[in-house]
């Protein structure tokens, strides 16, 4: 479903009504399970999917129960169907859920993915069983001073060419390359970003779920320790550069902006922002008396 | 702003970004938007995904031009020759929608004779752009049931640039692509707060919400609330100021948050007349090449993000900003500065508690503010002006009542307007034989104040982009250093190579003017209505001084 807000008339669309965890839920038509989920309130965990990104069903942590399917289905793109009975938490989806946890945390570190550890507990999820963090241990890529690429943490869900790609920025400066165990996303020719087709909107950054991506102020206070999100505010502000008008959320910790995002479900950006409005944020800390 | 004001009343772009998702026929007309407005440019790559055809046209084959169905590259300053013979063709091909024509607009026939000499044969010879490519254009944006018009700086920074955005208006009269969904005109602007500025009456001829200075009533509502005569005549526009300071007449000059001496054209003697100055005040966020000119400097907050306040975009969406970080030092608010001046200038009564107060006052005597309360614009994620209800939303395009069923309810018709071209003001001569053309880079903006703190891999300095042909022609390599010498000025920078200019053609940024000065070589050739100055068209000299300097390799 698409999430994001209007603020003008949208043509009406049909209720669907489904079942989820045995309450009548009523959702508009062309929902996906998740959405469902949402509107009913019950918490479906999530790594490849993107609010505003096509599903690539590729992580198959958000499976739950559908009465009459032989198999778990992904709630991230599985529409709703009128009558539709869904259970989001029986033994089957708890095994799935934590067999998927242990087989991504046992190959890839997850140590910055949001919520990964609290998934991990609730599901009894033990990487360890099968070793941890050897299969695509590399060594983190840093070739520019605005954001760093660390792809021992990538899980290959894909957002982020879909984000640099066709879906958003049409850039196409990465994508998937090799095959099997060395699948990795890659820029053409694996060459550094400077020399690639990048243009530093951070679009990927914005997708990316595991922290692979991140900009260099957060990599490098997280190296020195002072990575402290329970302090960080976040503040919805606008883009001080050109007219579009572009919706920012500034990150600041200690009176300084370390990171910035922009609401998904705004319409005007859809997450989206230019170098300028994702970088171009130094000007106010030059606190000295430089002269412009 | 000035050309869409005179026909439609309102100083705004008709349609939303959203609806240029669901066009058919997207003309970008002077306009780089993947480069100067990217997230803008998404939903034209939308559309585009869609199926919609666009056209670009631009002297230069853009980073935009690259998705174009079709890439009109014409002469600098040819505008609106182009658009009148594309006009001529759809009245010719009677491709026109004379129902709208004839309900909602006035003065076809003046403008049918206006473009009636553009055979398309003309305009190639003029503009430079093949005639199958005009017609074809012509015919698109005819036959499209939903068009869209967008332009940027390559329209209006001419000498006629309020008549270049007029010449295009009259296209989507003709075809009837104006006051419904998705069929609109659109001018993207070049910043933040550019629309809201002149929403909020920061123009020569407008109270705030475009009520008009010499409107009696108007006036009259004004003069109340704020106890207080405005004078009934229109104020001086920047280039009219820098006139009457060349005069004499204006001898104290207050500047917010610009940066004149480096962002006017022929900007030397624009430092010259700032220095002429009796006293000029600047207050600003930093110590600007105009700061440094000042009497008085005052320490302002950067707006976006040290203090509360609203900004309004393109698609007219009035948005909150918001104060995340305390500002440095002295820096104060730009409001509880001006209200302090008020305090000393006799007005105590000037009492403001916070910047939604300032907004409640705004919203009470500007119809198309009302129903925007602070509340409402964080629920809604910002809102569109008109909004004179507090409950309801009006649709997300302008003047669809140009198309209501009953010509009284139609309002003002809105004026074709049959003007004349003219080309740049800077003549191409044997000894100025380059014309140069300025514009913007992805991760720069402007004067550079802002963005030269990016750590940008892609940037690359000033250089003079030159067509590599004319280059060689010059004896120039990529990498030379050369002199470019306009009528006005010269100056120095490194010559690079780009193919996507046309023979003849050459391209400089203005981003950084501490390093290269590139408004010293334009014009300060003024449009009278706008008073934008034609920073698109010089002619310039180019001549090689040294050969590029190898770098040394590394371990030689």
């Amino acid at each position: 479903m698409n999430t994001r807000q209007e603020t003008s008339v949208a043509a009406p669309r049909r209720a669907v009504m489904v079942q989820i965890d045995g309450d009548e839920v009523k959702v508009p038509e062309g929902s996906t399970i998740l959405d469902a989920c949402t509107a009913h309130g019950t918490a479906v965990p999530t790594l490849c999917y993107g609010e505003t990104i096509d599903p690539v069903n590729a992580c198959r942590l958000c499976v739950v129960e559908v009465e009459n399917n032989r198999v778990l289905v992904p709630s991230c793109s599985r529409k709703v169907e009128p009558g539709m009975v869904v259970k989001t938490d029986t033994a089957r989806t708890r095994h799935s859920r934590k067999m998927v946890l242990e087989l991504l945390g046992s190959s890839v570190d997850l140590s910055t993915a949001p919520r990964v550890g609290e998934w991990m507990q609730q599901y009894g999820a033990d990487p360890t069983r099968y070793g941890v963090g050897a299969t695509v241990a590399q060594p983190v890529k840093i070739d520019n001073e605005l954001y760093v690429r660390d792809y021992a943490k990538c899980i290959l869900c894909y957002k982020c060419v879909d984000a640099c790609g066709t879906e958003w920025q049409n850039t196409f400066a990465i994508a998937v390359s090799g095959r099997g165990f060395d699948v990795r996303i890659s820029t053409e020719f694996d060459v550094e970003l400077p020399e690639s087709a990048c243009v530093y909107c951070g679009n990927c950054i914005a997708v990316c779920p595991t922290g692979a991506l991140m900009f260099t102020t957060e990599y490098d206070m997280r190296s020195a320790g002072t990575w402290d999100e329970s302090v960080q505010q976040q503040t919805d502000t606008v883009c001080p550069y050109c007219g579009v008008g572009c919706n920012l959320t500034l990150h600041t910790q200690d009176n300084t902006i370390v990171k910035v995002t922009s609401p998904f479900d705004r319409s005007l950006t859809s997450g989206n922002l230019c170098i300028k409005g994702r970088f171009g944020f130094q000007h106010v800390q030059s606190r000295g008396d430089t002269v412009r | 702003m000035v050309g869409l004001a005179t026909v439609f009343g309102a100083g705004g772009g008709t349609s939303s970004y959203r609806e240029i998702e669901d066009t058919d026929v997207i003309v970008l007309w002077g306009s780089n938007a993947r480069v100067a407005h990217p997230i803008f440019f998404h939903h034209v790559l939308t559309g585009i995904r869609k199926g919609a055809k666009l056209f670009v046209v631009d002297p230069r084959r853009t980073e935009s031009a690259r998705w174009a169905d079709r890439w009109l590259g014409l002469h600098v300053g040819s505008d609106i020759a182009l658009a009148h013979a594309i006009g001529r063709e759809i009245i010719a091909a009677g491709l026109h929608n004379r129902a709208f024509v004839e309900g909602s607009t006035t003065g076809f026939d003046d403008y049918r004779a206006a473009v009636e000499p553009w055979t398309l044969e003309h305009a190639e010879a003029v503009t430079g752009v093949p005639a199958d490519a005009i017609r074809e254009l012509a015919h698109a944006f005819a036959l499209a049931d939903r068009a869209q018009m967008c332009w940027t700086l390559g329209i209006t920074e001419h000498h006629n640039g309020v008549d270049n955005v007029l010449s295009l208006i009259n296209l989507n009269l003709l075809c009837g692509h104006v006051g419904r969904y998705a069929a609109g005109i659109n001018p993207l602007r070049g910043q933040n707060n550019v629309q809201g500025g002149g929403d909020m009456g920061a123009i020569p001829n407008k109270l705030p919400g475009f009520q008009d200075i010499l409107d009696d009533a108007a006036r009259h509502k004004f003069d109340t609330a704020w106890n207080c005569t405005i004078p009934a005549h229109h104020g001086w526009h920047l280039t009219q100021m820098f006139e009457a300071m060349e005069r004499n007449e204006l001898r104290a000059l207050y500047v917010i948050g610009e940066n004149p001496a480096q962002s006017e054209a022929d900007s030397g003697h624009a430092i010259h007349i700032l220095e002429g100055l009796e006293h000029m005040v600047v207050q600003d966020i930093f110590m600007t090449r105009t700061a440094q000119l000042a009497d008085v400097v005052l320490p302002a907050t950067a707006a976006w993000c040290e203090t509360e306040g609203t900004v309004t975009n393109s698609e007219r969406r009035v948005q909150r900003i918001r104060k995340a970080l305390d500002p440095p030092g002295d820096a104060r608010d730009d409001a509880a500065i001006i209200i302090d001046l008020a305090h000393r200038l006799g007005h105590p009564e000037w009492s403001y508690p916070d910047a939604e107060s300032i907004w409640n006052e705004l919203r009470s005597l500007s119809p198309m503010h009302t129903g925007m309360s602070y509340q409402r614009l964080a629920d809604l994620g910002g809102i569109q002006w008109p909004c004179p209800s507090n409950d309801t939303l009006e649709p997300s395009y302008l003047h669809g009542r140009l198309w209501a069923e009953d010509p009284a309810d139609r309002g003002r018709r809105a004026p074709f307007s049959p003007v004349p071209w003219a080309g740049p003001v800077d003549q191409i001569t044997a000894e100025f034989p380059i014309r140069l053309t300025t514009g913007r880079r992805l991760d720069s903006y402007n004067t550079g104040v802002q963005t030269g703190a990016i750590a940008s891999p892609m940037r690359q300095g000033e250089t003079l982009d030159l067509n590599p042909d004319d280059a060689m022609r010059l004896g120039i390599d990529d990498g030379d250093m050369v002199r470019i010498t306009s009528r006005r000025g010269s100056i120095e920078a490194p010559a690079r190579f780009d193919a996507h200019l046309r023979p003849g053609l050459a391209f400089m940024t203005f981003h950084f003017p501490d390093e290269i000065d590139v408004n010293v070589l334009t014009i300060e050739a003024n449009d009278p209505k706008s008073g934008t100055a034609e920073f698109k068209a010089s002619a310039i000299r180019v001549d090689k001084i040294m050969s590029r300097v190898p770098s040394p390799v590394a371990g030689t």
